[in-house]
């Protein structure tokens, strides 16, 4: 079945992929059995047993995500290929990379700085921010600016129950987030690709969103470390590049930050980048994407839904927006 | 200036020199042949084999457009490499680099227009006005089919060889638009290592050609 961990380096045959009806029904079936209440007589098990990694990392359980949203109902991407296929430019410009660089980045002992515009800053370990909120599991889709797209099953909680402990002041508008940038154990970072360190943003209401995750783990395992270990931001209507990952620094500020992206290249990156299949990147047009691990060499791309099918849970953040400007 | 004429010098060697040079070998050409169908076998293979990676259809498209490059830059290495080792004999394998080089760019814009466009001829031609570094690429696809057209001897007779010649050093061109291509497709991630190494290769290449005119 193609949720269990996959044979180092091999494909599943394509005899074992569950059919789509078969595994819709089968969801059909867990929901029904959530609403009848069966699942709190041990048959949550079977989501969980359903979003099993390999097992090589330490486990990270989570609870279903009660979240409007937070579980979609679509075939996961493998292990392999949502672990393979990065975009993690501390760790090399190509896709293969961060899978081959990124054993040499240390996630123990961890600390996040909480700065800015708020009444406690601090720092937090990465044990404190373990325990800070029980883990939910979600099942997001994620889209990359590029034109692919997964699904991953992340576990952790969302932004807003660490933001809340900082006690943001009425002066904060926007949250900063700062990636480690350690030449030491980040190959890429001897590259001047970007201006490190790795700075991404949100506005405050958007970190406040429910959906905005942050994460811990994937697949029941802690996060492997070219996924963004020990913990990162997941933004599910957003561009995966403004999901920042192995995080050292969140910044409460009154003006909006400017990330590296948008420095690096204004006109492609905008400070929202939200999924939008109405608004192009210059380069290319974002109406569809390809599902990675899809069917192979031959899978028809799909159309992109808008704000990445979370319109109905985030639409109202930007209402009134002019999408086509705040790009 | 005989280095831009076909190759043929080869044929004419006598038998006995053929022993004693491996690139006047009989089977050359054959090995040669072999040799450059090998990325495509192995791309087929690793599709097969589902080793392609999590994006199949985009390493299938990429891994095809590097041939084309490599290919397309081995062609314009001969004639530099004929003189630097005085092998003239090389000259008899340029036709052959040149159309291996045609072929790749033609699976490589197959490859694009079925695996990432799924054949929609109106999709493509939009993405082809929308998008520059799909343009440029289109662009220097274009311009390779008048070369490819023209490589059997019987159309450097029908053309004479002068206008053969200057049709032929569009070769020029194309590469620094192909070279645009790659730049422009990789502009997108701020990532331009791999354009750079083409870049200094093509920049030598074309470079030496400019020097050799310079000096006479």
């Amino acid at each position: 079945m193609h949720f269990l961990p996959q044979r180092d380096g091999q494909r599943i045959p394509s005899s074992d992929i569950t059919p789509r009806d078969v595994y819709d029904s089968r969801r059909d079936w867990l929901k029904t059995a959530g609403a009848l209440g069966l699942t709190g007589l041990g048959l949550s098990g079977t989501v969980q047993a359903q979003t099993a990694g390999p097992g090589k990392l330490a486990k990270l359980p989570g609870a279903k995500s009660a979240v409007p949203g937070g579980f979609a109902l679509e075939k996961l991407t493998s292990y392999q290929d949502a672990t393979t296929y990065n975009n993690f430019y501390e760790f090399g410009t190509d896709k293969s990379d961060p899978a081959k660089n990124a054993h040499t980045l240390k996630t123990r002992p961890w600390t996040v700085a909480i700065e800015g515009e708020c009444a406690k800053p601090g720092r937090y370990g990465i044990e404190d921010l373990l325990k800070l909120a029980p883990m939910e599991e979600r099942i997001y889709r994620l889209r990359c600016v590029e034109g692919w797209s997964m699904v991953v099953p992340w576990v952790g909680y969302s932004l807003s129950e660490l933001l809340k402990k900082a006690e943001p002041t009425g002066k904060a508008k926007y949250v900063e987030f700062t990636t480690l940038a350690d030449k030491a154990q980040m190959s890429g970072v001897r590259s001047g690709v970007l201006d490190w360190p790795y700075i991404e943003g949100l506005r405050m209401d958007e970190a406040m969103h429910p959906l905005a995750l942050l994460a811990f783990g994937m697949y029941g395992e802690v996060l492997p470390n070219q996924n963004g270990a020990p913990l990162r931001l997941v933004v599910p209507w957003k561009y995966g590049f403004k999901s920042a990952k192995s995080i050292v620094r969140i910044r409460f500020l009154e003006q909006q930050p400017v990330s590296s992206w948008t420095k690096a290249a204004q006109q492609e990156y905008g400070f929202y980048s939200n999924v939008n299949p109405k608004v192009d990147h210059p380069r290319w047009s974002q109406a569809s994407e390809r599902r990675i691990g899809e069917d192979g060499l031959f899978a028809k791309k799909r159309p992109t839904l808008m704000f990445n099918g979370y319109e109905p849970q985030v639409g109202q953040l930007y209402a009134g927006m002019d999408l086509k400007k705040n790009y | 200036m005989t280095s831009h004429a076909p190759a043929a010098a080869g044929r004419a060697a006598p038998a006995s020199k053929a022993r004693r040079h491996p690139l006047l070998h009989p089977a050359a050409k054959a090995v040669l042949f072999a040799l450059c169908l090998g990325p495509l076998a192995w791309l087929v293979w690793r599709a097969f084999a589902g080793t392609l990676g999590a994006n199949p259809a985009e390493a299938m498209i990429r891994g095809l457009g590097d041939w084309a490059m490599r290919l397309l830059w081995i062609t314009l290495a001969i004639t530099p490499l004929r003189q630097w080792t005085g092998q003239p004999t090389l000259a008899r394998f340029r036709r052959m680099l040149g159309l291996f080089a045609f072929f790749y760019a033609s699976l490589h814009l197959l490859a694009y227009g079925w695996l990432d466009m799924g054949l929609d001829l109106a999709d493509i031609g939009r993405d082809i006005v929308k998008r520059p570094f799909i343009l440029m690429g289109f662009a220097a696809w274009v311009l390779l089919v008048p070369l490819a057209a023209t490589s059997f001897n019987r159309a450097i007779k029908a053309l004479g060889a002068k206008r053969w010649q200057v049709l032929h050093r569009l070769v020029y061109v194309i590469s620094v638009v192909g070279l645009m291509h790659f730049i422009w497709m990789r502009a997108g991630k701020n990532n331009f290592a791999e354009p750079a190494v083409y870049g200094g290769i093509l920049a030598v290449l074309l470079g030496w050609r400019v020097w050799k005119k310079v000096k006479g």
